[in-house]
């Protein structure tokens, strides 16, 4: 008798017709350990309680395949203004004729199937480092199936020019995706990126992607993650973080739409002095579902951790936070902060909230808040009653309110960016 | 220019305005006094649009336009302001950015151009000297921990800088020290002209020593009960309401 094949069967026997370039024996055998962890793992449900309100039918239910990369125009996706290397991924593959950038010494810049034939003892050293055994499914199908991605080495006392730009591409029908990134930052190194997802006319593309980050002692590196798909487009996106003594991690999130949209980003702070800065910022509307979980891990004395997510919910549209913030019994003098805003603009509209603080020392300062209301009604009248419309008048609250959420951001033209990104969403 | 015809309103099922009737000509200051509750920030907020009031019978009509028809911004770009006897805290909406906004769409709506940086920026200048905000406040956020008497100070220096036809003060002599007050009546004088109108509701005598009214109203339960000329606040001032209330009982 043969066995019903499940969801996760037939998924991943569409992934296993995938070829990838020739890989060494120590890459092969990170894959195939993935394969069999995945033997054991299945799809969650909403009984499982880290996907308790995020329902996946919707992108396990699907027959996807993984299809080759098409030959697209990236420039309506560019950063006006932005003076940045520009790396192109579509459909998980890097395409060296769309991109430009340009060297810089003590900074490597590869695709990650080249990094992987060159085999950089950095490279080696960390890929799939911070995403093995996890037990999480959608981390195991990339670090089985992963297809290609960027790999950003920069090494000890190099500050890095200009920011690199990775723009991820998304086309096709029931495309499955699986892109992945590893950033490694040698002690006292800066770098700063974007890594923006998008599609063209794709419909029902599942893009699972993994970006691995290592932060060596008093490295810095600043993430600013755009997600910005078309409707019926699902993405869950894994950010690995992993921070040596006085290093400095920020990544900040604007997710302006997507039916299904979870992130998964887990921060361990497993040295002296850190700083741990996480903002976000998502909209919602029409059915769409943005779900962002957060761990910051403070196993060690000493650090700061900041985090500020905001939500603006509309029509049908769900907000999830769940942040969660260990605090080691070695972690002593540990500041963490972590707050999370939202405002509906809908009654039809949701939020669930969930902030966790978990406090194993005693010589701490935490503090965590969340709120969720409505627009202030006697604010817009106020602003109406000078002249200004309705919708403008939601504007200038939405763009007030969500400014603090991304205010770590350090690339102007990108702030710039997503602000226009923000108002066209409100203006009329 | 602005004609108010026996206007009933409520809120909540509760009549608050019961047979308003008011005729105000260009060039005019008109004062309105009335013990609390009366129903004097009701007929501000139906004026200037303010969804939770329902206007149940009777019309306003603004230089021959029906007020009632407009939306709240559009009735403010056709020249109307009202100066909050509570001015609203808006917390990270920046004064100035507010501004700007409120007087592009006053532009846009009289098919003008928009204001320039430079214009902008002069007449900030010009119009806070004018009331004597502190510059500093106009950078902070809207109202956001202003003090009582900075907030009515900023709410004048709004009214200077949108440069209404009609002009609805609200209580603004309330929490305003002495010198303030000074201020802020000259303020308001300066931009007095003969085609645009104030309306000031106050509790005070005193303000109106320094804004003149031409005539003067007393609103009692929903309806003006008495008119008459400046001379009618001082008795008012003296006597209180009562000979008011007991003039009606009769
Ligand atoms: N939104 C509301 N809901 C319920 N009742 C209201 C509302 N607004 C006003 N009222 C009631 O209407 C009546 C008139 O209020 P209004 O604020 O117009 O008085 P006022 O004359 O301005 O008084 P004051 O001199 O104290 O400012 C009061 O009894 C008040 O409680
Ligand atoms: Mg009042």
């Amino acid at each position: 008798m043969i066995a019903e094949l499940t969801k996760k069967d037939l998924i991943i026997e569409q992934l296993n017709a995938l070829t990838f370039h020739a890989e060494n024996e120590h890459f092969k055998t990170l894959r195939q350990a993935a394969r069999t962890a995945l033997a054991d793992l299945e799809f969650p449900t909403s009984k499982t309680e880290y996907w308790k309100y995020t329902r996946l039918g919707k992108v396990t239910n699907k027959t996807y395949t993984a299809q080759s990369a098409a030959t697209v125009d990236p420039t309506p996706f560019l950063i006006p203004g932005l003076d940045a290397h520009i790396l192109v991924l579509v459909n998980g593959r890097f395409k060296a004729e769309l991109s430009s950038f340009s060297s810089q010494p003590g900074v490597t810049v590869l695709a990650l199937q080249e990094a992987k034939t060159a085999s950089r003892t950095a490279f080696t050293k960390h890929f799939n480092q911070y995403t093995v055994q996890q037990g999480e499914i959608f981390m195991e199908l990339n670090n089985a199936y992963h297809t290609d991605g960027i790999y950003l080495e920069v090494e000890k006392g190099i500050v890095a020019e200009k920011p690199y730009h990775v723009l991820n591409i998304t086309t096709g029908n029931q495309n499955i995706v699986q892109p992945r990134n590893l950033i490694v930052s040698a002690p006292d190194s800066q770098i700063k990126l974007i890594e923006s997802f998008v599609t063209i006319e794709a419909q029902e593309s599942f893009t699972n992607s993994i970006a691995e980050f290592y932060v060596a002692e008093n490295a810095s590196v600043e993430y600013n993650k755009i997600q910005s798909f078309g409707p019926d487009n699902y993405q869950i996106a894994t950010e690995q973080v992993y921070q040596e003594s006085n290093s400095r991690f920020t990544v900040n999130t604007a997710t302006f739409n997507g039916t299904l949209m979870r992130n998964n980003l887990n921060v361990e702070v497993n040295g002296t002095y850190c700083e741990t800065n996480l903002g976000g910022l998502y909209l919602g509307k029409g059915k769409d579902h943005i779900d962002n979980h957060t761990v910051i891990d403070h196993k060690q004395p000493h650090c700061n951790s900041n985090e500020v997510y905001k939500g603006v919910l509309d029509d049908e549209s769900t907000g999830v936070f769940n942040g969660k913030v260990f605090v080691r019994q070695d972690a002593q003098i540990t500041n963490a902060f972590q707050q999370n805003n939202n405002i509906l603009l809908s009654d039809n509209a949701t939020v669930n909230s969930k902030p966790e603080l978990e406090i194993y020392a005693d010589d701490v300062k935490c503090s965590h808040g969340s709120t969720t209301g409505q627009i202030d009604d006697e604010a817009i009248f106020y602003l109406q009653s000078r002249g200004i419309s309705k919708r403008n008048a939601i504007n200038l609250m939405i763009n007030a309110f969500a400014k603090d959420a991304l205010e770590k951001i350090t690339i102007e033209a990108l702030e710039e960016y997503i602000n226009t990104k923000i108002e066209a969403r409100f203006t009329k | 220019m602005l004609q108010i015809k026996n206007l009933h309103a409520k809120v909540e099922d509760k009549e608050i305005l019961k047979g308003i009737n008011l005729e105000v000509k260009a060039g005019e200051v008109h004062a309105i006094m009335g013990p609390n509750g009366s129903g004097k920030s009701t007929l501000s907020s139906v004026l200037a649009g303010r969804e939770a009031y329902e206007v149940t019978e009777g019309e306003v009509l603004f230089n021959g336009k029906d007020l009632l028809d407009l939306a709240p911004e559009e009735r403010a770009n056709e020249g109307v302001f009202l100066a909050f006897q509570y001015p609203v805290e808006i917390p990270g909406v920046s004064n100035i950015n507010f501004l700007k906004t409120a007087i592009n769409e006053k532009r846009d709506y009289n098919k003008q151009e928009p204001v320039s940086a430079k214009e902008f920026l002069s007449l900030v200048k010009e119009k806070s000297a004018l009331v004597e905000l502190d510059a500093k406040l106009a950078n902070r956020s809207v109202n956001e921990g202003f003090s009582g008497g900075e907030k009515k100070r900023n709410e004048i220096f709004q009214m200077a800088m949108l440069e209404p036809k009609l002009s609805i003060l609200d209580e603004t002599d309330s929490g305003l020290d002495i010198d303030a007050l000074k201020i802020v009546a000259n303020g308001v004088n300066k931009l007095k002209s003969p085609e645009n109108a104030t309306i000031v509701i106050t509790h005070y005598q005193r303000l109106l020593d320094y804004i003149v009214p031409d005539f003067v109203h007393v609103l009692y339960n929903g309806r003006i009960v008495k008119s008459g000329t400046k001379e009618l606040a001082l008795e008012l001032e003296e006597k209180g309401y009562d000979w008011i209330k007991n003039e009606l009982k009769v």
